[in-house]
């Protein structure tokens, strides 16, 4: 009965058996990823549901935010999270590229890992810890000492004036997008140092041979070569931007006030639901606030998706061409 | 001569300046810390990690948030790696090249970078509706739905880098897949995972958005996890932004511990990192 053939068989089966329950466990997580986004997106749609319903397309183009008479536009925050974050690409892009070129090319091997770490760490520091900072480190200094010159020296100028008008609050879309701009330097920085790393040494070698200086052979050959990556960190670190919430939410002042003046408290999409998703009462405002996360997600995903299509297609021409 | 010379000059310039480029970022980083060390370390006691939170204008400690946040971060851990783990498996292993796993791999990407708010949102419909109330268990879940594309993508990332031909070698003995990846891939790739595990930890034990309207907060110990649980990020929200001394003092103090433990864990798991990919074959 117990035949060794007969317990090779059985054991064999019970191998099969195994293999078919790994084997579907791994897929069905795999498809799990998937649906968890689809339950996302179908959450925030029905979530949302009752106030698009209401407010249709003025929900998007509406100014005003009113919780007591149930009036909801989201074009304040949405004007806040964009300005926000277009204030921290023009600060952190230039920084990455010129953290970047330093890691690629200037720095010596052995001051490469630690001062790499050390740019890498700003990406690990909790946002709620850069919001602590923004608010009770940063937005002093900004009040006292940036903001009064600002306003002295560029408020009076023409066409850029109205972006530094009123007083000093210190707190603000300015500050939320310095913030921001610390925050998304370091992950702007490494797919910018990836994508330069990537760049074929012949090209280079090429330049260097026809007399080029190092500065030279980065801005005429390495970028122009891994442009379509460096375009693709630079959204990659927008959709982050787009998205981050705690930090903002310290320092961006929360009122629902659309002004030209970067110096003036307004609010984000992100920074709305944090402060008033608990203690919204009435189901129109809990809804309002739901369709604000919902065009987060989409301004977002759409962002995010087309900043990692570039670099997929980056990656791929890099394989193909070695 | 005088082009030459101006490219020099050039050259200089720029390198000048992308260094102090890199000067100011590092800068920054010791900004942060320092602030958090004159403002924190001085106010770290014992009664911090023996006391609960207090009432508005009185003293305490941070004892219930620091029970609540270790509790929610190995719940989420223990929810989101397995699943992160068999998923990411998936993509390096039984569904290669497959069309799905392009598929899952690009999503798990853009999730990777998605607002940790919506994710709050999303558990509030999903859990805490349902339950009625704000719970522990369902800031848990957020949390695991933020874990769980970081392990995925570590998770594939590390299985790629061991060799095909030890698969191949332990196929050729008559092994099943399961039992190549069980036995064979995963002990290679342990040092690989487990820094995936450990940045997972690392990037969720700091969230608080995901937090704010799924565990809520608690003012005193709780360890029920269907009742809302009080926890380090939601307490320095709550109390950095509140006009009391003793609360802003205390935030402090926790964005201290948090940062801290967040920084040497991430470097601990860099190194772990750094390690492994010297000792991993890279013919394959």
């Amino acid at each position: 009965m117990n035949s060794p053939a007969v317990a090779l068989s059985g054991h064999l089966r019970r191998e099969a058996r195994t293999e078919r329950v790994f084997r579907v466990a791994t897929l069905v997580s795999a498809i799990l990823v998937l649906l968890l986004l689809a339950g996302v997106i179908a959450t925030l749609v029905e979530g949302s549901w009752p106030a698009l319903k209401a407010f249709n397309w003025s929900f998007v183009t509406g100014e005003r935010w009113n919780p007591v008479t149930d009036v909801y536009g989201a074009l304040t925050p949405l004007y806040g999270t964009i300005v926000t974050s277009l204030v921290a690409l023009l600060l952190a892009v230039p920084l990455s590229f010129g953290i970047a070129v330093f890691l690629t090319e200037i720095c010596p091997l052995w001051l490469r890992g630690p001062v790499s770490t050390g740019i890498e760490l700003l990406a690990s520091v909790p946002s709620i810890v850069y919001g602590i900072w923004g608010l009770f480190v940063l937005a002093p200094i900004l009040q006292h000492h940036v903001q009064p010159w600002l306003i002295d020296h560029l408020g009076p100028l023409p066409g850029i004036g109205m972006f530094f008008q009123g007083p000093p609050f210190g707190i603000g879309l300015l500050t939320a997008g310095l913030v921001l701009a610390i925050m998304v330097l370091p992950f702007v920085t490494s797919v910018m140092r990836e994508v330069f790393r990537m760049t074929p040494v012949s090209l280079k070698e090429a330049a260097y041979g026809l007399g080029a200086t190092q500065w030279n052979v980065v801005w005429d050959v390495v970028l122009p070569w891994s442009r379509a990556g460096v375009i693709g960190g630079i959204m990659l670190g927008l959709g982050r931007a787009l998205g981050e919430t705690m930090a903002v939410t310290f320092v961006i002042g929360n009122a629902h006030r659309i002004s030209a003046s970067l110096l003036a408290p307004s609010t984000t999409i992100s920074a709305a639901i944090a402060n008033e998703f608990a203690e919204a009462v009435g189901d129109l405002y809990t809804s309002a606030l739901f369709a604000l996360g919902l065009l987060l997600f989409v301004l977002t995903f759409a962002v995010i998706a087309a900043a990692r299509l570039m670099l997929l297609r980056l990656e791929q021409g890099a394989v193909k061409l070695k | 001569m005088s082009t030459l010379r101006r490219r020099r000059l050039m050259n200089f310039m720029a390198f000048s300046a992308s260094m102090v480029a890199t000067a100011i970022g590092l800068a920054l980083l010791g900004a942060i810390l320092w602030t958090l060390l004159a403002r924190g370390l001085g106010a770290v006691s014992v009664a911090v990690f023996t006391q609960m939170t207090p009432g508005p204008g009185s003293a305490g400690g941070l004892l219930n948030a620091i029970f609540g946040s270790v509790v929610m971060t190995l719940l989420g851990i223990l929810i989101g790696a397995p699943i992160g783990l068999l998923a990411g498996t998936y993509l390096a292993e039984y569904g290669r090249g497959t069309r799905l796993s392009t598929v899952v791999r690009f999503i798990n990407d853009v999730q990777l970078s998605a607002p940790s708010i919506i994710v709050g949102l999303f558990v509030y419909m999903l859990l805490v509706i349902r339950m009625g109330h704000f719970s522990a268990l369902a800031g848990a879940v957020a949390l695991a739905v933020i874990a769980l594309p970081v392990m995925v993508r570590t998770t594939e990332d590390m299985l790629n880098l061991v060799p095909r031909s030890m698969r191949d070698g332990s196929a050729a003995l008559g092994a099943q897949p399961w039992r190549t990846i069980t036995r064979i891939v995963y002990p290679a790739a342990r040092n690989g995972l487990l820094t995936g595990v450990m940045l997972a930890v690392a990037r969720i034990s700091g969230e608080t958005a995901p937090l704010l309207f799924t565990a809520l907060n608690n003012q005193f110990w709780s360890s029920d996890l269907t009742h809302p649980m009080a926890n380090l990020p939601v307490v320095i929200f709550q109390f950095a932004m509140s006009p009391y001394k003793d609360w802003q003092q205390l935030a402090w103090v926790g964005a201290l511990l948090i940062t801290l433990f967040v920084l040497v864990l991430s470097i601990i798991a860099r190194s772990i990192s750094t390690l492994f990919g010297q000792h991993a074959n890279p013919g394959e």
